[in-house]
This record gives C-alpha cells, sequence and structure tokens, in this order.
C-alpha cells in the first residue's frame, strides 16, 4: 500500500517538473526565431554606468554579435539576465542591420555592483556569454554623486562636456578619477576624511586639493566617501570584514 | 423531559460512548485547540526571519556585537502623532547595523544612511506598505485590507516631498517633477493645492492668445496645433491630437478672435544689404542663446529654454511683428522675460533677416487653408473652450475655466479601486499615474488631456512629485513639516525699477528672493563691486569665467540709465554683514602683498581654480582675478575669503578658515591686480 503511494507521487512529481520544464523552454522560445548566429558577442557600449536602486539606467545598453571574421550579424538572437530584481526592456531580440541589439535596463532596489550576462547561441547551439557591469546607487551613494558632480568632478573627472570643462589638464598635480581603484582602495576611510576635510597637505600632498571640511558637513562626506567606494575599479573590498569559516 | 427529545441520553451514548470518555475526548479536542494558537505564534514568519538572521551572523567576524544588539520579539516604531506603527525592524533585523552594508541577503541588510533616524519617522512614511503587518505578504502587497502596497525605490523621493515642500539639494528628482508641473502647465487646468495654503503656481504663462494675428499667420496655426513638436521639438505645448477640420476652425476663431495691439508692427526698414555672417554674430554677441534654443545641423539643441526655440521662428513670425519686437518687445507683451535691448534700426533689420531665415520650406506646405466662415469661427470657439486653452493661454472673450481637469492634491493615496487600469498594466497608483502621463488618451474614448512628449525620465519625475500629493502630506503636524517660504513679490522702485523691468534683469539675476538662477545673485552686489567696474561692465559686459557660455548681453544703454542703475545698485543692495568701506580697496604695504602672493601660489594653491597671471596660471573653474583689484572691493574679498558661504550660500568655493592674517594678506595681493587700469596705462 505505502510502496505504491509512494510511486505515485513520484510520478505526479515527475509529471510536474516535466510540465514546468515544458513551460520555461517554450517561454525562452517565444520570440522570433534567430536568421543567423555568430560566434562572440561584444559590448558596445552601456557598460560600467552608474544609475540609481529600482530606475533605469541613463543610457541604454548595446551589444554586438560578431562572426568568426569580426564582421557583424544581422538577426541573431540575444538574450539578458541578471540578479533578481533587475529587468530588461526588451529582455531578448534579434540584432538589426548592423548587428546590434539594444536594451534598456534597470537596476535592482539594492545598491550595488550588478552582473548582467547577454548571451547568444552560435550554429551548434552553443552559448556565449558577455558579462557587463552597471553599479546601482542607492539614496546615500546619489548624495555623494551630486557632491562629486558639484564640488569635485571639475578637477578630478578629466572627461569634458560642453557643459562642463574639465580642470584636470590645467593642474600641476593631477588628481586621482574617483574610480581609480588601484590607487583610492589602499587609502584608508579616514586617510580619505582627512584628505577631504584638511586639503592635500594633511597626508603630505599637494595643497591644490583644498580642504572642504568648512564647507560640506561630515555627513555630506561621508556619503561622498561610500559614493567613491562604491564605483571605484576594481571593486573596493572593506577591511576588517572576518569571515569566520566553518 | 420533553416529548421531542425522548432519549437524550442514548443519542448522546451514540456519538461518544460513555461520559468518561465523551469527557477525555472534548478534553483533547480542548487542548489540541488552546495549542493552536502558541503554534501559529512560534511558526510565524517573523520568528523565521529572526532565526535566520542569527545563522546569518554567526559566520560574522563582528557576530558577538550584533549578537550583543539583537532583541527578539516583535519590534515596533510607534509615533501615534504622525500616524506610524511600523513593525518593519521585527523581519528586518540589521537595519542600524552599520557592518551590515555589505549583505545581500534581505531582510538583512542594513538601511543606506539617510539625514532621518527609522526611530524618529519610522519607515512607512517613505516606503508606504503596511506597518503594522507582521508577514511579508501582508506588509509589501496590496492585500483585501490594505491597498498601499511598498512604493518601488525608484519614486522614493515622493516621501520626502510630503515634509518637505521646498526644494531639497538631495532630491533632485522630487524638484525636476515639482519644476516640470508648473513648467508644463499640469497645474493650469489641474489643481494642486499645498498642504500649507495655497496652490501650485505655474512658472510660465503661455502665450496670449488675444493679438495672435499680430504675431503670426493661420497657416502656421494650423501646422502647430497639428503636432507642436513637429515645428519646435522642446515646445512645451502638447499634442491635443485634434481633426484637421477642428485644427481649421480653431485656426479660423483665433485669427477672427484677435484684436491687433498697437505699436506691434513695424513698416520694413530701410537697410543695406548686410553681411550675412553679421547675423549670426549679433546673435552670438547678444547671447540670444542663454534663453532660446536652436537646432543645430547635427539635430541637437543648442541654447537655453527660458525662450522659446528658435529653429523655425521665420515660419512663424510676420517680418512686420518681429521686426517690432525685437525692437521692444514689451509693446506687445508688457510682462514677457526677454529685456529690451536697445538694438540700433541697422541691428534690428539685422537681426530680422537673420531670424527670417530660420525656417523649414517643407514646414506650410500642407496648410492650405480657405477662408473662414462665420460657422467654422463659431465652432473654432466651442472647441477652445471644450478643450480648456484659457487655461493656459490668455484669450480675449473667454475666461480662464476653473476645476477644468480633477484636483490632484491627494493623488498621491488615491486608492487603487477607484483606478481604471489599462490591460497588462501594474494594477499599482505609481504604474497609473506614470501610465496617465505617458499615454492620458489611451485610459478612455473622449478624454481631453494632451498628449506630452516627456522622456522616461520626465515621467518619473512628474510621478515622484505628485506621489508627494498625499493625504499624510496634508495631514502631518506642522511640526514635523518644513514649510515653502513665502515667494518674494520683490520690485525695485522709482527710475531704476523702471529700467530693470524694461531690461527684464530678473529673468537670469535673482535679488531678495526674486528672479532667475541663470546669472549670479545681486542682492548684495553694492558691497561687492566698485562702482566704476559696474559703469564699465554696462557699458561693455564681458565675462569673468573663461569656461562659462552664457553671459550678460549689451543692452546698449545710455550713460544716463547707467548713472540711475549704478546709483540703485550701489545703494540698495549692501549687505548687513559689513561696512564697504571697513577695508581700503588698495594702498596696502608691499610686504602685505608679496606675503599674499606667496599664500596664494604656495600654501593656498589658489591657482589651481583661477588665473592671475594670464601667462603663468592655467585655473579654469573660479572666476579670472587678474582685475579683480578693480571689480571687488577690499572688504568683500576679505569676507569672502573668510567665509565665501556665508555672502553666497551654496558657492563651490571653499571655505578654508583663514586666519585674519592671512586673510589680510591674499586681500593686498589681491587688490593689486587691477589688469583693466594697466591695459589703460599702456594706449
Amino acid at each position: 500500500m505505502k510502496m505504491k503511494e509512494l510511486f505515485l507521487a513520484i510520478v505526479g512529481l515527475c509529471l510536474v517538473s516535466a510540465g514546468t520544464g515544458c513551460a520555461r523552454q517554450s517561454a525562452a522560445a517565444a520570440g522570433p526565431p534567430p536568421a543567423a548566429s555568430g560566434t562572440v558577442i561584444v559590448e558596445s557600449s552601456g557598460g560600467k554606468q552608474i544609475g540609481a536602486t529600482g530606475t533605469a539606467l541613463p543610457q541604454p545598453v548595446v551589444v554586438q554579435v560578431n562572426d568568426e571574421q569580426g564582421n557583424a550579424v544581422t538577426g541573431a538572437s540575444v538574450s539578458f539576465s541578471g540578479a533578481a530584481g533587475v529587468s530588461f526592456d526588451p529582455p531578448r531580440g534579434l540584432t538589426d542591420s548592423s548587428g546590434q541589439f539594444t536594451t534598456t535596463v534597470s537596476l535592482g532596489e539594492m545598491a550595488g555592483r550588478y552582473q548582467l550576462v547577454a548571451s547568444t547561441t552560435t550554429k551548434t547551439q552553443k552559448k556565449v556569454d558577455l558579462k557587463i557591469e552597471e553599479v546601482a546607487l542607492d539614496y546615500h551613494r546619489r548624495l555623494g554623486q551630486l557632491l562629486d558632480d558639484k564640488y569635485c568632478s571639475r578637477c578630478h573627472n578629466p572627461e569634458s562636456t560642453p557643459e562642463r570643462v574639465s580642470n584636470f589638464d590645467n593642474l600641476e598635480v593631477k588628481p586621482h578619477a574617483f574610480t581609480e581603484g588601484d590607487v583610492l582602495n589602499r587609502m584608508s576611510d579616514a586617510d580619505l576624511i582627512a584628505i577631504i576635510s584638511h586639503g592635500g597637505p594633511a597626508l603630505n600632498r599637494s595643497p591644490i586639493m583644498p580642504p572642504y571640511g568648512y564647507t560640506l558637513s561630515k555627513a555630506e562626506i561621508q556619503a561622498l566617501i561610500a559614493y567613491i567606494r562604491m564605483i571605484s575599479d576594481p571593486p573596493y573590498q572593506a577591511p576588517g570584514m572576518v569571515y569566520a569559516q566553518k | 423531559m420533553q416529548p421531542s427529545n425522548p432519549n437524550p441520553g442514548s443519542l448522546w451514548q451514540k456519538l461518544f460512548g460513555d461520559p468518561i470518555r465523551a469527557f477525555g475526548i472534548v478534553s483533547a479536542l480542548l487542548l489540541a485547540l488552546l495549542a493552536i494558537a502558541p503554534a501559529k505564534n512560534y511558526f510565524s514568519e517573523w520568528r523565521h526571519y529572526q532565526k535566520g538572521y542569527l545563522r546569518m551572523i554567526r559566520t560574522r567576524g563582528e557576530a558577538v556585537t550584533l549578537q550583543r544588539h539583537f532583541q527578539p520579539g516583535i519590534q515596533q516604531i510607534w509615533h501615534p502623532e504622525i500616524g506610524v506603527t511600523d513593525r518593519c525592524a521585527s523581519c528586518h533585523v540589521g537595519l542600524k547595523e552599520a557592518s551590515l552594508t555589505d549583505v545581500s541577503l534581505q531582510p538583512y541588510r542594513r538601511h543606506p544612511v539617510i539625514p532621518h533616524s527609522t526611530e524618529q519617522y519610522g519607515c512607512v512614511i517613505c516606503h508606504r506598505g503596511q506597518g503594522a503587518a507582521t508577514t511579508v505578504e501582508e506588509a509589501h502587497s496590496s492585500t483585501l485590507a490594505w491597498e498601499q502596497p511598498i512604493l518601488p525605490s525608484r519614486y522614493i523621493e515622493s516621501g520626502c516631498g510630503q515634509c518637505h515642500r521646498a526644494s531639497l539639494e538631495s532630491t533632485p528628482q522630487l524638484n525636476q517633477g515639482r519644476a516640470l508641473l508648473a513648467r508644463y502647465g499640469c497645474v493650469q487646468c489641474h489643481v494642486i493645492k499645498l498642504p500649507d495654503g495655497g496652490t501650485m503656481q505655474a512658472t510660465q504663462d503661455a502665450p496670449s492668445l488675444s493679438h495672435i494675428a499680430d504675431k503670426t499667420t493661420r497657416e502656421w496655426i494650423f501646422a502647430w496645433l497639428k503636432d507642436p513638436q513637429a515645428y519646435a521639438t522642446s515646445a512645451t505645448m502638447p499634442n491635443f491630437k485634434l481633426k484637421d477640420e477642428d485644427i481649421r476652425d480653431i485656426s479660423a476663431f483665433l485669427i477672427a478672435n484677435s484684436t491687433p495691439v498697437p505699436g506691434a508692427n513695424a513698416p520694413p526698414i530701410a537697410q543695406k544689404a548686410s553681411d550675412p555672417a553679421a547675423g549670426a554674430s549679433l546673435y552670438g554677441e547678444s547671447f540670444c542663446a542663454s534663453c532660446h534654443t536652436v537646432q543645430n545641423a547635427a539635430g541637437n539643441l543648442v541654447g537655453g529654454n527660458v525662450g522659446p526655440e528658435l529653429t523655425r521662428i521665420g515660419n512663424k513670425a510676420k517680418p512686420e511683428w518681429l521686426r517690432a519686437w525685437v525692437r521692444n518687445p514689451r509693446l506687445y507683451d508688457p510682462k514677457t522675460e526677454m529685456p529690451h535691448y536697445r538694438f540700433t534700426d541697422q541691428q534690428v533689420a539685422t537681426m530680422e533677416g537673420f531670424l527670417l531665415a530660420k525656417s523649414d520650406s517643407d514646414f506650410l506646405a500642407n496648410a492650405h487653408l480657405d477662408p473662414a466662415t462665420p460657422e467654422q469661427v463659431a465652432h473654432g470657439k466651442s472647441l477652445v473652450m471644450e478643450y480648456g486653452c484659457a487655461s493656459c493661454h490668455e484669450i480675449s472673450g473667454i475666461k480662464k475655466p476653473e476645476n477644468f481637469a480633477p484636483e490632484l492634491s491627494r493623488i498621491g493615496s488615491k486608492p487603487v479601486s477607484q483606478l481604471i487600469f489599462l490591460a497588462a498594466m501594474p494594477h499599482s497608483l505609481p504604474d497609473y499615474i506614470a501610465g496617465k502621463i505617458r499615454q492620458p488618451r489611451a485610459f478612455a474614448p473622449g478624454l481631453k488631456m494632451p498628449q506630452y512628449s516627456f522622456t522616461p525620465a520626465q515621467i518619473d519625475a512628474l510621478t515622484t512629485a505628485l506621489l508627494a500629493q498625499n493625504d499624510p502630506a496634508q495631514s502631518l503636524p506642522p511640526s514635523v513639516t518644513i514649510p515653502l517660504p513665502a515667494a518674494s513679490h520683490y520690485r525695485p522702485a522709482g527710475k531704476a525699477g523702471q529700467i530693470m523691468a524694461d531690461l527684464a534683469c530678473f529673468s537670469c539675476h535673482a535679488i531678495n528672493g526674486r528672479g532667475g538662477d541663470m546669472a549670479p545673485d545681486l542682492a548684495w552686489e553694492g558691497s561687492s563691486v566698485q562702482r566704476k567696474w559696474l559703469e564699465d561692465f554696462f557699458r561693455n559686459p564681458g565675462t569673468l569665467r573663461p569656461a562659462l557660455i552664457r553671459r550678460m548681453p549689451k543692452f546698449n544703454l545710455t550713460n544716463e540709465e547707467i548713472t540711475t542703475l549704478s546709483d540703485y545698485i550701489m545703494t540698495a543692495y549692501q549687505t548687513p554683514d559689513f561696512e564697504r568701506d571697513s577695508l581700503p580697496d588698495s594702498g596696502y604695504s608691499a610686504t602685505q602683498v608679496e606675503q599674499g602672493r606667496q599664500l596664494f601660489y604656495s600654501k593656498y594653491a589658489c591657482q589651481s581654480c583661477h588665473i592671475v597671471d594670464v601667462k603663468a596660471d592655467k585655473g579654469y573653474i573660479g572666476p579670472t582675478l587678474t582685475e579683480v583689484g578693480s571689480r571687488l572691493t577690499g572688504a568683500w574679498i576679505y569676507h569672502w575669503l573668510k567665509n565665501p558661504q556665508a555672502l553666497r550660500p551654496g558657492t563651490i568655493e571653499p571655505n578654508r578658515n583663514l586666519n585674519d592674517e592671512d586673510a589680510k594678506s591674499l586681500t593686498a595681493f589681491l587688490t593689486m591686480q587691477k589688469g583693466a587700469s594697466k591695459k589703460e596705462a599702456k594706449k
């Protein structure tokens, strides 16, 4: 009796799982069938953007599918996936006449780095992946970003825009871009607070960096540092996080 | 014993057997029932999350500290005066743990740092959801009893807007949304009552249509109404999606209804064939692009958004009107933000030729209209009333309609059950508001709200601002709210006041809380600058900042006007903080000047941002200081160096906490920089 019940239950479970498996497969194949296929997928633009949690990134993400010769492939399938909470509009489709596929990405509700995966299928049905990284800022770090934009980026960001010309090239001692993780990750929070509050001379550096401790509040400096830590490349690892090994 | 129940004992026995066994069964049943309540409590969701939290912290280095902070049981934040009963921290256990910022497992991550403590305001006031609930489903989602789900984080700034009624530096999205509501005429049709009293006011008045026949043709009105964005991509006017016959009749009515303004048309000016480049250079010299935008060959808009886009102005403006407008816009529209430039006849002719050439030959190609009939004019008038055109535009003979569209004062608390959603649309209030802005006409046939062409980011901003207009915002006690400062209606007096109105100084400069933010605030200009520099600047405004594109135009002022303005500015616009003459503008000792020079270049490295010596210094951020000694007063320089934010809040010049001696020496050095007088000496 018991054996029979167990057997029935197992059969039932198998049926259910097979059913959902089927449903998933059909959903993946719901898009138009690919007309062509390439061998590699590369990023055209839209990687390493800094956006806000739960909001669409300022620029769309554009990827391109190429064949062995490096020529763009039209009509190849591209699909995007990411961590829970990340949404793509559209999530999958075919490359256009220039071999590119464009999607608008909204990051999840949690601040941090998000890894997106764009994939295409080759002729032999092999999946080829491309990893793209984006950063989502929460309220605190967005505040830091606003402060960076107002006070810091004119010197620390070497890129000029028509609206704002960068002062970077005019400086005798070049400031570090905030994404320069190699340098900034080696500085402790206390050092960063000191150099922002008291200027370059506080750490025996150039007086070109003025003190902002009388202009910005402590909370604002904290927000700025939280932002700098978030966007640094390579990523910043906070010290003192000792994980007990099980 | 009653006949209807002849043998109770037997029934009892049939069901339960003998009484003792029955008693046993009933007792067991009762015990089991009694056990359900504690069991339900024991297996509750929040307890599950608290156990998960304890498991998680065990693997961390700071486990002991976290363990000590942990408090078991339901955690509640209770502030009845602001309506907060939040139990969120029962599951979100690590909210306040500074070390848990890196946790990716919810609900244990630390809350991002915000200017308020959760203890003081709770969670629901910003995030929405149901604070008193103790299950995930009830707290986060819409349920039968409670339909306010958690607010998606993209709209989180709406929470700030409930208490902060003025714009906050740290809520750019909310500020943008409120500015859009005021600028795009939303508040002209929809009343938005502010919690402090009063209503949200439009910041831009749409042009009056009472005299439109002076300005443009019926054909242009037809093409414009058909698709305003086809004429100007940056047009504020939305698309009303009207039928061609309706547009024909509206244009017929507007032209028939228009009355001429004396002086709004000017006869052609006998001019020499002017150099085609002269127009472009006059347009550039007059800094028209500070306010007006033009689409360049690459399709990008270049210029400001105070005035209308001029890409196809030649298709719109009648030459005789444009001529009179360029000469003195205040004759046609006394309230315009455009300054009266005092152009010479030759300049007016050059500008007219340059602007009229900005046209698109295809633009009016499809607008062929037969002469209007009285029926068309009458139908046009009824359409103008039906679509509420007079909500934004002044139209003679038609009153501004009241309560034309639904009031939005509490739209952010509108119950979902009262909303009609489109198919395949998520049933939530933010999605509804965003959808209504994105495609207003899709919600029902016959709706009148026009189609705007907002970007997705603008729609998010508008939704955020509207979500802040909700029930809590209207009922929060004054102790927790920061009211909107009263709007300033400052107007300078006398003759100078008339000149300033004529030049529309307030379109760019703010004084005493009124005016634009494109140019510096002039409230304390009299303490700041030297009179001679001010007069020279009126005569020939130069730029102080090398990297700045927008700057002050030259207005061809007469000497008398310059004297009147300078007198007024030097007298009326002084700071109460110090006397202008408290420090001399020159005559400091050579040692002090030399000390100042060393401080400038070595200790404070001012040359990183400012230029004193054109050959050596390259600083590109702050104003050029080559002539600062003939521009600013000694007292202003000194007090500026001591605390720039005290004189101009929000300036990016850092406060360096200078001691008096260093500030004096730097003042001495800077007052010596009199570049202009050197040039004069050379001449």
